[in-house]
């Protein structure tokens, strides 16, 4: 359902993502996973559209994201990691406007609107400007805004950001039955723990490169380490195992 | 505990000024170019201006002297009404609003240093614009009465407390009303209240007819334009002993009470302005993370307009909608509409005051001409409000771009929505601006129709020069709408529209000259191939200026990464 083919982005000299192909197939939840700076909102940005590839082609359903975006787009819903969205329109609003960019409108958006302000327990907030939402509140509009058009992808960087413990929960039943109804959910986390329980498959970035792909018992596997846990397989993947060090650095707390 | 020094505190904001320095300069000259021309320029004629006229009144025996003294001071007294203004919307931005102060006032800096450090910037930011226009004005008369550099330094030592008084006038008086009312409705209504204000000084000033001035022979006997003269607007102005200090140095009279003045109240004021910091910022601050507005409904868009773009496809009528109630949801966007009124009332108002209107009824020729160059002053007028307006239009975009790029919104649908929203009330006004001042003017129905023809045709073209500049200038991280007009892509816009009213006016006069000079001289009018000519081009610059800009500013936006 998502393809990537030698996907490259490259801002001057600096290569941000480096020649990535993928392939995740319908009805599968991906996971990219990465320290900070690997690549992997550049990545997700570039599916969506936003971000144009120096390199290689993103394909939707077959439908190349750059050559045929009106086509590939429909079936997208993106969740960006940062909730921008117009202060001055209600929520409501908001979703008829995003609605509205996807060709929908009518007695069907609306009855759309009021189940996912339900389900988001944001409908006593329908009429209100989004200046007045929580930083949780606003990311629980846009993943809103990203079902309204019912999506056969969705696109997601950070989900749990913002969200509190119930909503985390919500999002992560949200996309598991969307996955068992035959969609396709690409997300990047830094929450291990959400992966792991979360995904089919994972795909370790860094560096703008994939430097191991597949599910967390096939990683376990390639890298001979036995029943770590996932954590312990992505510091020792991402050279992160010097963060320990960290211990010695706020070591200050024993004074 | 050793506290930070001011520069200190003040690291994080000239660290970014210098970086977005380096960055300009790294980006080309081109843009630095531009800038020195244009702002060279702006002083040149700034300073021609009143070099003639102090010059002129060197030469007026006895009178000389005061109206230079009374130009100066009317001059500073405008200086200091707009700073008060621009100082109280500055600092309810650096006191309350900013992105460094959550990281300021939970750092263990004590109260005084945040306050100056605030103070030093809003008066930065309010004051640089007055400061660069005082240097042409200083240099005219330290020109004008030779007065030797050290003058300049002095005219410094005095303009220096006359910017820091109403810095902190407009700090105090927007601290208070943080504290009064909570600080994101305090914007709304000091941005109305602000332009409300300065489009009072505006028509004000314009109906008192300052003209009347420069005529002695209006006033009854001479006495009376020397007691209007000598008199000092009122002697408790900071203006009035700024202007008193200057001339007294240019006039070689030792008098230091006006400087010994100046900087006693500057300093009392800024004690007196910390006391009350120290008093009420803890308060206004916290009341300033409050307030939002509440419920809204939104219905009586959908109804009219809504209902009015029913044949649209639903993503360009949803995008129109969100336009137009952004518009007026925001007040820092819509107040401007005060403005213009205020601008467009001016212009009718001198239209109206021409002497063409007095005495005897005057020649055809001089309507014909007027009106002409009236195409002009209103394609001015319209060149500022799309600037204010239009060309803003996709940088206030720029948050949201991940939505409409993620989105299979097609971007010409986009650019068609904000061209549409924009033209349509700009072309009502053009066409109501053309045709009323035609009225007034008695102008024959050719040149109406010339007039309204071109005008609508221009409007497109303004419209479009304002959106294509927009996109290829954005502000994405400008978070005031207002400030977006006034940046490097907002002059560049006004150059290139007043390059097109030229050339569009030049054409058009060859074509309309031909017309004129038949009826002048009684011959029947002929429209010949000259005339047709000259129309032609007229259209086809227009058109131009239509389509390319737009077709530029597509091509930008399909390119902006997020």
């Amino acid at each position: 359902m998502i393809k990537l083919e030698n996907l490259t982005k490259l801002y001057g000299s600096f290569v941000a993502v480096d020649d990535i192909s993928l392939h995740v197939p319908r009805g599968a939840l991906f996971g990219c996973l990465g320290p900070n700076g690997a690549g992997k909102t550049t990545t997700l940005r570039m599916i969506a559209g936003i971000l144009r590839p120096s390199g290689g082609r993103v394909l939707l359903g077959g439908d190349d994201v750059h050559q045929h975006p009106l086509v590939a787009k429909q079936r997208l819903g993106f969740i960006p990691d940062r909730p921008f969205v117009y202060d001055k329109l209600t929520g409501a609003e908001f979703l008829r406007f995003v609605a509205g960019l996807y060709g929908q409108e009518g007695e069907t958006v609306e009855r759309r609107i009021a189940e996912l302000l339900e389900v988001f327990e944001l409908t006593s907030w329908k009429d209100e400007l989004v200046e007045a939402y929580s930083h949780g509140m606003r990311q629980k509009l846009i993943i809103s805004s990203a079902l309204i058009h019912r999506p056969e992808v969705i696109v997601v960087d950070e989900p749990m950001v913002g969200l509190d413990p119930k909503a985390a929960r919500l999002l992560k039943d949200i996309f598991r039955q969307f996955v068992q109804k035959g969609g396709t959910v690409l997300m990047s986390t830094h929450t291990l723990e959400v992966a792991e329980a979360m995904c089919d498959r994972v795909a370790i970035i860094q560096h703008g490169k994939i430097v191991a792909a597949g599910t967390v018992a096939e990683l376990r596997q390639q890298h001979k380490a036995g029943d770590a846990s996932l954590e312990e397989l992505f510091l020792k993947l991402t050279g992160g195992a010097h963060a320990r060090e960290l211990a010695e650095v706020l070591g200050g707390g024993d004074r | 505990m050793k506290q930070p020094s001011l520069w200190h505190v003040l690291q994080p904001k000239w660290r970014t000024a210098l970086q977005r320095l380096r960055e300009e300069r790294a980006g080309g000259g081109g843009k630095l170019v531009i800038l020195t021309l244009v702002g060279a320029g702006f002083w040149a004629a700034v300073f021609g201006i009143l070099y003639a006229m102090l010059r002129y009144f060197r030469g007026v025996e006895d009178l000389g002297p005061l109206l230079a003294g009374k130009l100066l001071g009317i001059a500073l007294l405008s200086f200091v009404s707009i700073l008060v203004l621009s100082n109280v919307i500055t600092a309810l931005s650096s006191f309350f609003l900013a992105k460094d102060l959550d990281l300021l006032v939970s750092a263990p800096v004590d109260w005084l240093r945040l306050y100056l450090a605030k103070l030093g910037e809003t008066l930065l930011h309010s004051s640089w614009m007055v400061a660069l226009m005082a240097v042409p004005i200083v240099a005219a008369y330290g020109v004008v009465y030779h007065a030797g550099p050290l003058f300049y330094g002095y005219a410094l030592l005095t303009l220096i407390p006359l910017l820091v008084l109403p810095a902190v006038v407009g700090s105090a008086v927007t601290l208070i009303l943080v504290n009064v009312f909570p600080a994101r409705r305090t914007r709304d209504l000091l941005s109305i209240v602000a332009l409300g204000a300065a489009a009072g000084v505006i028509l004000l000033f314009r109906l008192i007819r300052p003209e009347q001035l420069a005529r002695p022979e209006g006033f009854r006997n001479l006495l009376d334009f020397i007691t209007l003269l000598r008199a000092p607007t009122s002697p408790f102005l900071p203006s009035e002993w700024a202007s008193r200090a200057i001339m007294n140095y240019l006039r070689e009279i030792v008098d230091p009470l006006p400087l010994i003045l100046l900087w006693t109240t500057a300093g009392a004021f800024v004690v007196a302005g910390a006391a009350l910091h120290r008093g009420l910022f803890a308060s206004g601050y916290t009341k300033a993370q409050e307030g939002a507005e509440r419920f809204v409904r939104g219905v009586f868009w959908r109804w009219t307009v809504g209902t009015l773009l029913r044949p649209l496809p639903v993503a360009k009528r949803e995008f129109v909608l969100k336009d137009i109630k952004l518009f007026f949801r925001d007040t820092t966007q819509w107040s401007q509409l005060i403005l213009l009124a205020v601008l467009v009332v001016v212009y009718l108002f001198n239209i109206q005051a021409l002497p063409l209107h007095r005495g005897e009824p005057v020649g055809f020729f001089y309507v014909s001409l007027v009106s002409f160059l009236n195409l002009g002053l209103a394609g001015f007028v319209l060149a500022s409000i799309a600037a204010r307006f239009i060309f803003p239009s996709v940088s206030l975009e720029g948050r949201q771009m991940w939505l409409l790029r993620s989105s299979p919104l097609d971007l010409k649908a986009l650019l068609w929505s904000k061209y549409w929203v924009g033209t349509v009330p700009l072309l009502v006004l053009a066409l109501l601006l053309t045709s009323l001042t035609n009225l007034l003017l008695k102008v024959t129905p050719f040149m109406m129709a010339v007039s309204l023809i071109a005008m609508s045709a221009l409007t497109l073209a303004i419209a479009a020069l304002a959106l294509g500049f927009g996109a290829l200038y954005p502000q994405f991280e400008t978070e005031n709408a207002a400030q977006i007009p006034t940046s490097f892509g907002g002059l560049v816009f006004m150059m290139a529209t007043i390059t097109l009213l030229g050339a569009v006016i030049v054409s058009l006069w060859q074509a309309v000259y031909t017309y004129v000079r038949a009826v002048y001289e009684g011959r029947p009018v002929v429209v010949d191939a000259w005339m047709l000519f000259w129309f032609a081009v007229a259209a086809a610059l227009c058109a131009a200026a239509t389509v390319i800009p737009l077709r530029i500013g597509l091509r930008k936006m399909e390119s902006f990464e997020f």
